[in-house]
């Protein structure tokens, strides 16, 4: 419990009505995508920069750890009030602030919602490409916190190559501004970067300047149904060997195809054992040229059918599928470990053989899907933890998949970041004195352990920082 | 009967919720009102911890728990369909066998102590209440849609008719022989407020010859007592209706109203037995036009020399249930009628059950979006199937200072339907 009077300097610093305290409030704000639960002691809604400031001056003088958060749709749990504390709701600065057609830029409030954004700057012929399959409920605060990834960054890039500069608030309450609105700055350290996948833990994103680009002429989007995960697998890495990077290459095993069966009208015959979902975008003519070279591919892989959509509702209703796919999978078992691995593209078929084995070897349930055309691959351990000896299992095969991820000279998270689920696993990837360094910066910029405390680094989450 | 589930029978349903987020983009309230307690898995949690004994009857609780729409639209774009709308309908039964109907049946008791909701009060309760409502039946679901204290004085309400439609009309109305028999479920919409909507209806049945039944005996659907938390009230509603409406044989129900259609064909489905039978005969009015053929045989009617541009609103309680091909289907082909699409046309309307009454400051910036979607489309006519929606989008239409016509889709059948039907 917190003191009444942090409530009350709370109270006075965002206004009444944005603070709460009540059990609703904070049952409603105590989780997020991992389902796990963790009760704040008071939920904070700020409405601008200046009483973020405030809160973070006041949190770090009475050292009361302060959590952000965005739409809480994140898979590692960064949103997580571990500690109790402050839950910060950034989702009333909700506000594009400027689309500057003249130079290609915007600057938005980190609440705004990714979809909201693409179809505002959709509508003046722009194009803001990293599309996470939340992105009709995340926000861009949360995306730039995770350096969230989608379908289109094979072609376009994640959405840290998209920030240009950040307005923060430190977690001592100072504001600063990181880059700016031009597209070239080398003046001082790259601090946007260094924000981006920082998951909330060095600073609370207040403004985002984004880079645009034109918005593509037109696109083409196909449904290329396999009778094996291998050949799905092959004709991942042999399309990226031919020298065609789609727009997407996103890839959905047999289990996965099974999930999403009921959530579609779309026609997934039995035979299909993998789908790739392909996208490419651009002049009319060019993308035919494209989309007929890469069919020609594909086609000795064992395709069952190739479907092409022509029209945008038909493209549409191909990527719902896709997005319904991560939480249909409680099908196949009510609790799901979901693991973003990501490895060098010419891997993917050798990491999907491993996988198998790993399921095989632990006897547990793995469902694959994911952006394979950038080597990010989600894989999914289902089990039912209420049935003794399932969770033990699936911790064995997790560690057997992170192993065989970096063997390949990949890592463990493509995208969905460390927060708590991932912490124990982080020494397997990252050397004792990359550990060291990271958490020398954080230590600076956050000398009392307040903000987003316990994420990342295991240790902290028992000892503080030391 | 098989009595409504309580809310501990819907343990694997919450337990179904996977925190996703993805009902943030679909649930209009969370839209005005952008609070986590707001959206279907805020309220899902919430019920989750109630059953487990973490949090108990609240006030945040119930005011959360009054802030849903019954509208379905989480439960259509869910991934894992988990059925918010009964899950809040079965905390709101559960509250008012604790608390009393007072809490969502008679208004919230924390509403009653806003102070301006009582001025409102002041203002036009007493006028309203006398005017409106001598002429409702004490167990109209109009009551606890809009319980006279509560009416807003900014609100539009269409006035109420001289005489019910069901008066007006002989129980039986012959069509012609071997063509199906329907039952007309006018639902208390028509019958006490829009009788037209019903004249067209009948114009409609009597254009292809089929037998309409009017039941004189039936009541109101039950579905603003499910959402005032009233289960007693659902089930002696349902076991009138049934015996209403099955008195002479009937091939099928039909309703022109999209709560009703929900009532009956999802209420009582769940209610089992004869209910569900009940349920399954039950058909939306264009459903059933479509199924006879009604777009062809328009094909026959002069053309119109002067269009009007019409859009379509879809309302909640149809489009969750897959029902949004036909209504377009009739309209298209209507001869006076150049169809536009409607960006959000499933967007719901903000009226939903007693919510709009307890919550008339949400409710309106829900139709405040819906307005602007109209307005944008460059329709001049906007026609739906529901007289719940159509009182609503009018309302939302005055305040946005749209001139923009708000119909059922069977007013513009009327508009060209010959009197006399077709030997
Ligand atoms: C169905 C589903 C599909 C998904 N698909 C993808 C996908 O394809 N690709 C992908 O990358 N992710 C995906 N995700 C994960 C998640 O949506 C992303 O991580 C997203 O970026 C989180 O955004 P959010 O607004 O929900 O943030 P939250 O979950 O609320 O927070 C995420 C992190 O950001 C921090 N944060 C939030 N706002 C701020 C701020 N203003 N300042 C500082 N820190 C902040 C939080 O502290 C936390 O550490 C998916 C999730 C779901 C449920
Ligand atoms: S109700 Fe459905 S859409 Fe909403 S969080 Fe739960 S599983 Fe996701
Ligand atoms: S039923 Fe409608 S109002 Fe209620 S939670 Fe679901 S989407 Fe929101």
């Amino acid at each position: 419990m917190l003191d009444a009077r942090i409530i009350k300097v709370l109270q006075g610093i965002v206004g009444k009505q944005y603070v709460s305290t009540e059990k609703a409030d904070l049952i409603c704000y105590s989780y997020d995508a991992t389902q796990r639960q963790f009760l704040p002691d008071v939920v904070v809604h700020p409405g601008n920069t200046e009483e973020v400031s405030l809160i973070m001056k006041m949190a770090n003088a009475e050292r009361v750890p302060v959590f952000p958060r965005g739409a809480g749709s994140g898979f590692t749990g960064g949103s997580l009030p571990t500690e109790g504390g402050i839950v910060l709701a950034m989702t009333r600065l909700d506000r594009i602030l400027q689309i500057d057609e003249d130079n290609l830029v915007a600057t938005v409030e980190p609440g705004v919602v990714t979809e909201q954004f693409q179809k505002a700057v959709e509508k003046v012929g722009l194009f803001y490409p990293p599309d996470p399959a939340s992105l009709k409920f995340s926000t861009l605060g949360g995306n730039v916190a995770e350096c969230a990834g989608g379908p289109r960054c094979v072609k376009y890039g994640v959405t840290k190559d998209f920030i240009l500069g950040l307005e923060v608030v430190t977690p001592t309450g100072d504001i600063i501004r990181t880059g700016g609105a031009t597209m070239k700055g080398v003046v001082g350290y790259d601090l946007t970067k260094l924000m981006c996948g920082s998951e909330g833990t060095l600073a609370i994103i207040t403004k985002i300047i984004i880079k645009l680009l034109p918005l593509p002429e037109a696109k083409k989007t196909m449904l290329v149904l396999f009778d094996s995960i291998d050949g799905a697998a092959q004709a991942v890495s042999d399309i990226i060997r031919g020298k065609i990077i789609p727009t997407t290459l996103e890839f959905m095993d047999g289990a996965t195809i099974d999930c999403v069966r009921q959530a579609t009208d779309l026609e997934l015959p039995e035979q299909a054992q993998a789908v790739l979902i392909i996208e490419v975008d651009g002049d009319a003519d060019v993308i035919s040229k494209q989309a007929a070279r890469i069919a020609e591919i594909v086609q000795p892989l064992g395709v069952v059918e190739t479907r092409i959509a022509e029209t945008a509702e038909e493209s549409e209703a191909l990527w719902q599928v896709r997005r319904s796919v991560s939480a249909s999978l409680r099908k196949v078992n009510p609790d799901k470990f979901n693991e973003d691995i990501c490895v060098p593209r010419s891997k993917v078929p050798e990491m999907i053989r491993k996988v198998e084995a790993i399921s095989q070897k632990h006897q547990v349930s793995i469902v694959n899907f994911g952006h394979a055309g950038d080597g990010n691959i989600h894989v999914n351990v289902m089990i039912d933890s209420k049935i003794p000896g399932q969770q033990k299992r699936a911790d064995a095969a997790i560690e057997d998949i992170f192993k065989g991820a970096l063997e390949l000279g990949g890592t463990m998270s493509g995208e969905h970041g460390v927060g708590v689920m991932k912490a124990p696993y982080v020494r397997m990837e990252l050397s004792g004195g990359a550990i060291a360094y990271m958490k020398t910066i954080k230590r600076a910029l956050d000398p009392n352990n307040i903000l987003n405390t316990g994420k990342i680094f295991l240790e902290d989450q028992a000892a503080g920082l030391s | 009967m098989k009595k409504l589930k309580k809310l501990q029978e819907y343990r694997e349903e919450i337990e179904q919720c996977v925190k996703c987020g993805a009902c943030r983009a679909h649930c209009p309230v969370f839209g005005a009102e952008k609070h986590e307690g707001r959206v279907a898995r805020g309220k899902v949690a919430l019920a989750g911890a109630l059953l487990d004994g973490e949090i108990d009857l609240e006030k945040k609780l119930l005011e959360d728990m009054s802030q849903c729409l019954l509208c379905g639209s989480c439960y259509a774009q869910c991934p894992n369909k988990v059925p918010t709308e009964e899950i809040v309908a079965a905390v709101r039964r559960e509250i008012a066998a604790k608390k009393g109907l007072s809490t969502f049946g008679k208004g919230l008791t924390s509403v009653l102590k806003n102070p301006s909701l009582m001025n409102t009060l002041a203002k036009t309760g007493g006028v309203l209440s006398s005017l409106l409502f001598k002429k409702l039946p004490a167990d109209s679901g109009l009551r606890l849609r809009f319980p006279a204290p509560f009416i807003s004085g900014d609100r539009t309400l269409p006035p109420i008719a001289a005489k019910p439609f069901r008066e007006q009309h002989p129980e039986v109305i012959e069509g012609q022989p071997g063509r199906p028999t329907v039952a007309f479920f006018t639902g208390c919409g028509i019958n006490y407020m829009y009788p037209a909507i019903g004249e067209a209806l009948l114009r409609a049945l009597k254009f292809i010859g089929v037998t309409v039944i009017i039941p004189a005996e039936q009541g109101c659907c039950g579905l603003p007592a499910v959402s005032a938390g009233s289960g007693d009230v659902v089930e002696a509603l349902a076991a009138r209706n049934l015996k209403a409406l099955t008195a002479r044989p009937v091939d099928f129900v039909v309703t022109a109203c999209a709560s009703c259609n929900a009532g009956l064909g999802k209420i009582y489905a769940d209610l089992e037995g004869e209910y569900a039978d009940l349920a399954e005969r039950t058909k939306d009015i264009f459903v059933f036009l479509v199924e006879q053929g009604l777009p062809e045989r328009l094909a026959v009617l002069p053309a119109s020399a002067e269009k009007v541009r019409v859009t379509y609103h879809d309302p909640c309680h149809l489009r969750t249930r897959g029902i949004t091909r036909e209504p377009r289907a009739i309209l298209k082909a209507l001869p006076q009628v150049e169809y536009v699409e409607m960006e959000a046309a499933g967007s719901c309307c903000g009226l939903g059950g007693t919510y709009s009454v307890y919550h008339y400051e949400t409710s309106k910036k829900i139709g405040a979006k819906k307005a602007g979607h109209i307005s944008a489309s460059g329709a001049d006519t906007v026609a739906t199937d529901c007289p719940g929606c159509i009182m609503q989008l009018q309302d939302s239409l005055n305040h946005a200072g749209e001139d923009v016509r708000v119909c059922h889709i069977l007013d513009l059948l009327m508009d060209v339907l010959p009197e006399e039907a077709p030997a």
